[in-house]
């Protein structure tokens, strides 16, 4: 097992910008998660850790050696791609072999490596299928065998689940988890679904428009994003994001809109109006809490405008003038559209970026 | 009741709608193939039949017209060589144009599907154009190339020059027909298997190749029935009758206008239209593939 090292990494093509400047260290035997929305760049950082893109700039290691210009079969590394890629025209067997083949590893020793992995798997009953005749769940474990089977030192995954049905998907997750922790393989996972993501990895590198936003663990990331893209990118729902500036009144510190005002703790207040006062607010809908009748000061006042039961809870909207705040409460909370309630956010879980920059002040 | 009296009104209109397509399809391409088949009707009676009443009915049925196969070929005053070194020679050339057609465009298409190199797009609007001439014209240019490599007159060698200009007139669109075939290979498999642990050049047999069989197996018949059926460059370059091929012999034949035999002439051209005939009931669905395309699985 290597530790991966991606020294100011870049990539070109033509004028577009896929990645730019990247900077990330992968643990030995750690799982990293690349997350972002589509076209952000992440399969492209993959494709390089691979060696099939070469960077424009920048240093690829594993450990301490330069892997840069090394081609991908000198890597050493197993790869699951989003299609799976099997070779259509090889057997299972054939298609969990042939690394090994290229390897020049002995018959014997081949067959042996091979059942392995697909009793590992629990594919030892489709060796002598075609790709063609398995389910998609099925051929995610064939590439999955592929890449394991030449016991490689750094295991990419470029979003195998996304082609998964949403139950296999769970299933899946836990397994190649439980693998990766079991066989103790660097492993870089590419995705754009931040369940995935949050339940899987030990640390997320969250990319946009080519750039590393924040790399962190799954609980930092959650309770502290450094900017307004990580904030908004990360939960589900997402948090609720105001515009709005900071001012003082009497020695006090409002967040005000043109729909509401809300106190904010003292420091808080203090802290942000030192740097800025055009802000934006961020709180996530499980931090608001819901107030029938009369509640302190600082609450909000709103209107319910939708409730959406989503089983264990509910999802209410609820407007504050031409403000809607989505707010997660408990199940058995009786609403009606229209009603007016008060919004109660918890203090210590106020998140408020400088609007300019997007950038993470409190 | 209105209700289920429109509904017959209306299966009866359906009804005469599909009577009235199919009566258009039958026009539109069964006639037009009757005459070919009652041509290709003659050619089978007159070769086995001493006459031929209305055309195609035979009557006396005889081998005597295959005599060429054991026998020399008598038409006339002239004698001609023996079938089989024509029929030989033939294939020479037919297998040849297909081997070194399938080599090279099997190679190019790869790379200009899959490879960025300079002058890329330049390079496949030229092989287009390249394809915009006709072989006739070249007749001239291409006499002088052979005689300067010295392949001219030299008997079998004339033949290897024909396979080489025949091969280089098919490669252009050859080239074109496998790109589409690499085209529909998704990258992912390519990468993959650079992953696994392949070279390029492994990629490209191991993987690869395997995947765009149809595709080769589809170029390769057409070329090979483009050499089986090659004349212009055989009749202006070949002087040696025993270096004719099929389609000249047959040529010549014909040319003896007053003691033209009718019935060998069926016979042979039966016997030169047998390798088409096998390729395309055998190869029909392969060819089929090539304008459907695509990697599955």
């Amino acid at each position: 097992m290597v530790r991966v090292t991606l020294d100011n990494v870049s990539k070109f093509f033509g004028k577009v910008k896929a990645v730019v400047d990247l900077e990330l260290e992968i643990r030995d035997g750690e799982f990293v998660a690349l997350l972002g929305p589509s076209g952000c760049g992440k399969t492209t950082t993959l494709l390089m850790v691979a060696g099939i893109y070469k960077p424009t700039r920048g240093r690829i290691l594993f450990d301490d050696e330069d892997v840069t210009d090394l081609p991908p079969k000198d890597r050493n590394i197993g790869m699951v791609f989003q299609s799976y890629a099997l070779y259509p025209h090889m057997t299972v067997y054939d298609n969990i072999a042939f690394p090994l083949k290229l390897k020049k590893v002995p018959k014997q020793e081949i067959d042996r490596k091979v059942r392995e992995v697909a009793k590992l798997l629990q594919i030892d009953e489709l060796l002598g299928r075609k790709p063609a005749q398995l389910s998609g769940g099925q051929r995610q474990r064939v590439a999955l065998g592929r890449a394991l089977v030449k016991e490689p030192d750094v295991l990419l995954l470029d979003e195998p689940l996304s082609n998964l049905d949403a139950k296999l998907r769970i299933l899946m997750r836990a397994e190649i988890k439980r693998l990766q922790k079991e066989l103790g393989i660097t492993t870089i996972y590419v995705t754009h679904d931040q369940v995935e993501a949050m339940s899987m990895a030990d640390r997320i590198a969250v990319m946009n428009k080519g750039r590393l936003q924040q790399y962190a663990d799954p609980q930092t990331l959650y309770n502290k994003p450094a900017n307004l893209f990580v904030a908004g990118f990360i939960g589900s729902p997402p948090m609720n994001l105001i515009e709005g500036s900071v001012v003082e009144e009497n020695g006090a510190y409002y967040f005000v809109t043109p729909s509401f005002k809300y106190r904010l703790p003292k420091e808080i207040g203090e802290l942000v109006a030192s740097k800025t006062s055009d802000v934006i607010l961020g709180i996530r809908p499980e931090d608001i809490r819901i107030v029938i009748g009369d509640g302190d000061d600082t609450a909000i006042n709103g209107k319910v405008y939708v409730v959406e039961p989503l089983g264990r809870d509910l999802l209410v909207n609820v407007k504050a003038g031409d403000t809607l705040f989505k707010i997660l409460a408990p199940a058995d909370l009786q609403l009606e559209s229209g009603q007016d309630i008060l919004m109660a956010p918890d203090e210590r879980k106020i998140h408020i970026f400088d609007k300019k920059t997007g950038k993470a002040i409190v | 009741m209105v209700g289920r009296e429109s509904l017959r009104k209306r299966r009866t209109k359906a009804l005469l709608r599909r009577v009235a397509v199919l009566v258009v399809v039958l026009m539109v391409a069964v006639l037009p193939a009757i005459p070919i088949w009652l041509m290709y009707g003659w050619l089978v009676s007159q070769s086995f039949s001493g006459r031929v009443i209305l055309g195609v009915l035979p009557s006396k049925l005889t081998l005597e017209n295959w005599r060429f196969l054991w026998s020399p070929i008598a038409m006339g005053e002239k004698e001609y060589p023996n079938i089989w070194p024509i029929t030989i020679n033939t294939l020479f050339l037919a297998l040849g144009v297909a081997g070194l057609v399938v080599m090279v465009s099997s190679l190019s298409g790869y790379a200009l599907s899959r490879m960025e190199f300079k002058g890329r797009t330049g390079m496949m609007q030229f092989i287009i154009a390249l394809h915009a001439f006709p072989s006739v014209i070249l007749l001239i240019a291409l006499f002088v190339i052979l005689n300067k490599l010295g392949l001219y007159g030299k008997g079998f060698m004339t033949l290897v020059g024909i396979v080489l200009i025949k091969a280089g007139l098919e490669i252009p669109m050859a080239t074109w027909i496998i790109k589409g075939f690499f085209d529909a290979i998704p990258w992912d498999l390519e990468w993959a298997a650079l992953v696994d642990g392949c070279s390029r050049w492994r990629v490209w047999r191991s993987v690869i190749i395997p995947l765009v069989l149809p595709g080769i197996g589809a170029v390769s018949i057409f070329s090979f029935l483009s050499g089986w059926s090659e004349f212009l460059l055989v009749f202006t370059y070949v002087a040696q009758e025993e270096y004719y091929t099929l389609p000249v012999l047959i040529y010549h034949m014909i040319g003896e206008f007053i003691h033209i035999d009718w019935g060998m002439l069926a016979a042979l051209g039966l016997f030169y239209a047998i390798p088409t005939i096998i390729f395309f009931s055998v190869s029909q669905k392969m060819l089929l593939r090539i304008y459907v395309g695509g990697v599955k699985g």
